[in-house]
């Protein structure tokens, strides 16, 4: 085989690239994962600043699962990647909380908790909720027969009080919908599992030493990773089938199987393929750091995580302005259970963002406007939990602009197309879509993404 | 590769797959995936180990021959003629 010929590419080292890449190296395909970024991980990477390091977004690893749990999603991907399940060091949450309003709902891993919950402010949902919980064990996610199906109306179905509907959309949405005011109804089962049924979880160390196994392992298995390599342009021949790609250094690589984690309209783009309006995604967040110089709990701020709104009916949507501070999720990494002492306390808080308003600023204003809003979260926030400002050692925020800029997600759009496409087509053949836009987001989903595209690829070309 | 070696290379495919089975009491004329938990994701990392470690490929439409340790030795008995075991690889 020539040097620049491959079986397999692999556009993009975040979990999804990782995990195919990890997958086709161990079919004993020539594979190489091709990175535009310095650093790998995409959405959840890991970066220093000012001598300190942080994690793009972990908030929890969702679908926690003990090894004798076989068959749940976490325990199937570290079998498929062979990776072991000590070696995540993983900590549990402790109690969160869904907070509409003055409604309250406690949540932890341990589902009696939330089942008590509900039952305690909705006493006459309490057999109907029951009902859906039933229909979400029964349920098989990956079996969809319309991707597009309504999870608001899904929800709705088994359910009569809208403050319990809107309640569970809550985290529900944050942890995962591309889609304006609503989520996937397979999706949403999904999540719901994942978050509630399932639990959530912390690695030791944050999500670089998780990384540092992904890649480890894929080199271990053969694989080539390739980071400050991105890929300018997918090459297709006169059929329009994909036969390599051109890289942003001018070289070209060949091979008629190319993965991409870059998006739906991105990856189409790369492929001179434009795409509709309604492909694109709409939703993107400002996330601010608090680095504490105290423990969170010792402040107030003892939930793991939070997941507020101020009215009982939020809105999931692109903002009219720059940072929509009325709903939110903080996070306090300092409140999983962990065998690792954390130095500060950390609260991290995400709200939804207009990318707009946030794209061909100078940097002076870019800079103010976002030191602004970041106040402004913190005290929207501190209507619900203890204010991070008074006890605050170090701050670090990022917006869509950031977003753009480290992962190339157009809008900055986190959960990406709200218009998934779980056979991972993207229009052009030989190119399969994996990751947020194959219709699977979280560290968990965009891992099994990549594991289960690979594995259907492996399959076919055997 | 005999019966009982073939057993075994199966065996320990799967004890490289799922590192906590206890592959030493399987029945061979029960399907596999009712005595340990195997997936089909799982399943597709036997075939693959005997890619690796044998050389041999099995075909998709061909996966259902090797549901059973019986039929494992059945289907790969040929395939497997001449071919020495490897096991803890
Ligand atoms: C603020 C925030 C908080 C989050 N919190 C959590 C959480 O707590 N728990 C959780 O499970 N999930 C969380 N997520 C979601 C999770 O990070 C993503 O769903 C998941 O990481 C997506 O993985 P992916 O592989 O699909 O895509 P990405 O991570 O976006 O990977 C795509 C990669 O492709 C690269 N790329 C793009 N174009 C090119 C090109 N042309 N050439 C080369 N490379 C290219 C990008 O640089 C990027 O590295 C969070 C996300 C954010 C932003």
């Amino acid at each position: 085989m020539s040097a620049d010929r491959y079986d397999a590419l692999v556009i993009g080292a975040g979990m999804s690239g990782l995990a195919a890449g990890i997958r086709l190296a161990q079919f004993g395909r020539r594979v190489a994962v091709l990175e535009r970024h310095a650093l790998w991980g995409g959405l959840n990477s890991f970066y220093k600043r000012s001598g300190r390091r942080y994690d793009s977004g972990l908030h929890a690893l969702t679908n926690f699962a003990r090894p004798a749990s076989k068959s749940a999603p976490l325990q199937r991907i570290l079998r498929q990647l062979r990776l072991r399940f000590d070696d995540l060091g993983l900590g549990e949450q402790g109690t969160s909380e869904i907070r509409l309003g003055d409604l309250s709902l406690a949540f932890s891993n341990d589902f009696a908790l939330f089942e008590e919950q509900v039952a305690r402010a909705f006493p006459a949902e309490r057999e109907r909720f029951a009902g859906l919980v039933r229909a979400i064990r029964a349920c098989d996610p990956f079996s969809v027969v319309d991707p597009s199906a309504s999870g608001r109306a899904f929800l709705h179905e088994h359910l009569r009080d809208p403050d319990l509907v809107e309640a569970l959309l809550l985290p529900l949405t944050w942890y995962g919908s591309a889609r304006e005011d609503d989520v996937d109804a397979y999706q949403a089962v999904i999540l719901f599992r994942s978050i509630f049924l399932e639990g959530l979880a912390r690695p030791r160390g944050g999500i670089k030493p998780l990384l540092d196994l992904l890649v480890r392992r894929f080199r271990e298995e053969g694989g080539e990773l390739r980071t400050n390599d991105g890929v300018a342009e997918i090459l297709c021949d006169t059929a329009g089938a994909a036969r390599g790609v051109r890289l942003d250094s001018g070289g070209e690589l060949l091979s008629d199987c190319i993965f991409s984690s870059a998006g739906y309209v991105e990856t189409r783009a790369l492929c001179g393929v434009s795409s509709g309006e309604a492909d694109l995604g709409r939703l993107s967040f400002v996330e601010t750091q608090r680095v504490l110089t105290r423990p969170s709990a010792s402040i107030g701020a003892a939930r793991t995580l939070l997941f507020f709104a101020e009215s009982r009916r939020p809105a999931w949507r692109r903002p009219a302005e720059a940072v929509d501070v009325s709903s939110g999720v903080v996070a306090c990494s300092d409140n999983y259970a962990s065998n690792e002492i954390l130095p500060h306390g950390l609260m991290r808080i995400t709200c939804l963002a207009d990318a707009s308003a946030w794209r061909g600023l100078d940097p002076a204003v870019y800079e103010r406007q976002k030191a602004q809003w970041e106040e402004r979260m913190c005290a929207s926030v501190a209507r619900f939990t203890a204010d991070p400002r008074p006890h605050t050692l170090a701050i670090d925020c990022f917006t869509p602009r950031t977003i753009v800029q480290y992962t190339g997600h157009l809008n900055g759009a986190v959960y990406g197309s709200p218009r998934k496409r779980l056979d991972g087509a993207s229009g052009v053949h030989n190119v399969h879509l994996i990751g947020t836009d194959q219709g699977f987001v979280g560290v968990v989903g965009a891992l099994m993404s990549g594991i289960s595209m690979a594995n259907r690829q492996a399959v076919v070309a055997s | 590769m005999n019966r009982e070696e073939i057993i075994l290379a199966i065996q320990d495919i799967i004890k490289t797959i799922a590192p906590d089975e206890d592959v030493s009491n399987l029945k061979t004329d029960v399907r596999l995936r009712e005595q340990i938990e195997l997936d089909s994701m799982d399943f597709l990392d036997i075939v693959m180990e005997l890619r690796k470690r044998y050389g041999v490929q099995v075909p998709e439409e061909d996966y259902k021959e090797l549901a059973t340790l019986d039929g494992c030795v059945t289907y790969l008995a040929p395939r497997l003629a001449g071919k020495s075991l490897k096991v803890g690889v």
